[in-house]
């Protein structure tokens, strides 16, 4: 039964470009970027009970690395740009994750919120490094004899790391890591009794979710091609939360499909900015009312009669 | 084995313990009882790194039990269930008893993430353990419901799984009858003592449940306000004329 299904998507997702016009080619290689860093922030938020308003301040990081890296050394692999990336957003987790270890709820989400605004006022800033407000242009990506210059070449890049970003979260979340992540969620006491290292837990939580999004930057650099500070403003961050609360807090699958919807949505909306917001909202407020565990728990709850 | 020397708490003015002293033998069954409020409870909450207490010591096996956060008390084979069920509750039956292995378990995150076939050993060899553990308490059928939605004595027995999983020496059961119909305490009695007997295990319980108490332990402390007022065996306890005075003195609880 879950064999074939995943042959099935594997497939799908193989014969999209041929399929699909090349806007929704590019569109669909959004949709792997996002659903990449929707599974980093639910595994901080919805495995780990650590709420974050700033991950948009972590896809810079890794989208500006990556484009840093591409630019100064010209030729460098794709494959190490993006692990630059990962590697970057990574410490930058770390160094957030440590200090919020204190914080919980409303004050965690205040303090990501504002690492959120500080990202974004460093890239203004930090003109001789990212060139400021003027906006970055990315090199095309490279993979040793070729240059991935085409939206399907591209796309293909994208849902293979995102292919393997969901495997390893699949592993990670079914083994001693994943379900420690998820006692600490449900009872903190009781994780601790049973021998988890609360504070090396939740900082690992912040550094692997910080990873999986600096990667989803990596790839949105070379997707989009040009990066300017305002991409990454605090509506992406809600934007983020929104995609995991849709999509399922919790679960993997749910998080990829939440940032597919989310995506969609965002990019079929675009025509109609003055009434985005509205629509938006009033999606999330149903989505929270109708179908209160995301899209994940709907799914279970049909499998289960 | 365990060793409580002289340990006091305050909380906000309030005294919940004035210097405690209590030592348990290895494969002993000591039970604290006491009228609410006397501090049985704070005991296991200082003993498993929860509580600092203001003056006092705390040994395991010859380790300053002080000085160590609670996942590292657990790891000395320390392990315990709670008076308030704490059982992972959107977790299935089986995950739980799983974390409840997390010490005995080596997969870090990459190795995790990666499914290296060690971990995927690892983790079968895991689950199997947890299954077998899951059926000596009568829990097999439940292994892939949510914690969350079993019945409080299940859940009960649940925490006392999860406890097990981790194959601690020391077992500190925090009323383990309450909530429980007579059927169902005698039965715990049971596996308590079988645990005891099977495995070496030393226990600790805090138990209204008179009956419970005096079937199976070794030795009773008795604690009223803080104090360590009388301990010794079953019977002593049950003639002793501070412990009947106490418990009339506290009868309205």
């Amino acid at each position: 039964m879950r064999y074939p299904a995943v042959a099935i998507g594997a497939a799908g997702l193989v014969a999209w470009p041929w399929a699909a016009p090349p806007y929704f080619v590019f569109l669909a290689s959004l949709v792997v970027v996002n659903a990449i860093v929707a599974i980093g922030l639910n595994l901080l938020s919805g495995y780990t009970n650590q709420l974050s308003f700033g991950h948009a301040g972590f896809l810079a990081v890794g989208a500006y690395t990556a484009a840093i890296v591409a630019t100064r050394w010209p030729g460098v692999p794709v494959v190490v740009a993006l692990l630059t990336a990962a590697l970057g957003a990574a410490l930058v987790g770390l160094l957030l994750g440590v200090p919020c270890l204190r914080l919980e709820g409303l004050y965690l989400a205040m303090a990501t919120l504002a690492f959120g605004f500080v990202v974004v006022e460093a890239i203004v800033n930090l003109e001789w490094l990212t060139r400021g407000n003027d906006g970055l242009r990315v090199p095309t990506a490279r993979l040793g004899p070729w240059a991935l210059a085409t939206d399907t070449a591209r796309y293909y890049l994208a849902v293979l790391v995102g292919a393997a970003m969901v495997w390893a979260a699949l592993n990670l979340v079914r083994t001693r890591t994943g379900r420690a992540l998820l006692a600490i969620r449900e009872s903190e006491i009781a994780a601790q009794a049973s021998g988890v290292h609360l504070a090396k837990y939740k900082t690992l939580a912040f550094v692997i979710s910080a990873l999986y999004t600096g990667v989803a930057g990596g790839l949105f650099a070379f997707v989009v091609g040009f990066l300017s500070p305002d991409a990454f403003d605090v509506f992406l961050s809600v934007d983020f939360v929104a995609m995991i609360i849709v999509g399922g807090l919790g679960s993997v699958p749910g998080s990829v499909a939440g940032a597919a919807v989310l995506t969609v949505l965002n990019d079929s909306l675009a025509g109609f900015q003055n009434y985005r917001p509205l629509l938006f909202g009033a999606l999330l407020i149903a989505s929270m009312l109708f179908m209160p565990g995301g899209i994940a728990s709907a799914v279970r709850r049909l499998k289960g009669g | 084995m365990l060793s409580v020397d002289d340990l006091s708490i305050t909380f906000g003015g309030l005294t919940a313990l004035r210097g405690f002293t209590v030592d348990v033998a290895e494969r002993e069954i000591l039970a604290l009882i006491g009228p609410n409020g006397a501090g049985k409870s704070t005991v296991f909450n200082i003993v498993t790194g929860l509580y600092r207490p203001s003056s006092g010591r705390v040994t395991f096996r010859g380790r300053d039990l002080l000085a160590l956060p609670p996942h590292a008390i657990a790891r000395c084979g320390i392990a315990r269930t709670f008076q308030n069920t704490e059982v992972f509750r959107r977790l299935t039956v089986l995950d739980n008893v799983l974390i409840g292995r997390h010490t005995h378990l080596s997969a870090g995150a990459l190795r995790g993430a990666l499914g290296l076939p060690t971990v995927a050993r690892e983790e079968a060899a895991a689950r199997d353990a947890a299954r077998a553990l899951l059926a000596r308490l009568g829990l097999e059928d439940a292994a892939g419901l949510e914690a969350g939605s079993l019945p409080l004595g299940l859940q009960k027995r649940l925490e006392l799984a999860r406890a097990l999983a981790a194959e601690p020496r020391l077992l500190l059961l925090d009323e383990p009858a309450g909530g429980l119909n007579p059927t169902e305490t005698q039965a715990l009695m049971e596996v308590i003592v079988r645990l005891r007997d099977a495995h070496g295990l030393t226990i600790v319980l805090v138990e209204h449940d008179m009956e419970l108490v005096m079937g199976i332990s070794d030795r009773i402390a008795v604690l009223n306000d803080g104090r360590k007022i009388a301990d010794g065996k079953p019977r002593e306890i049950a003639a002793a004329p501070v412990v009947i005075e106490a418990y009339l003195g506290g009868e309205d609880d």
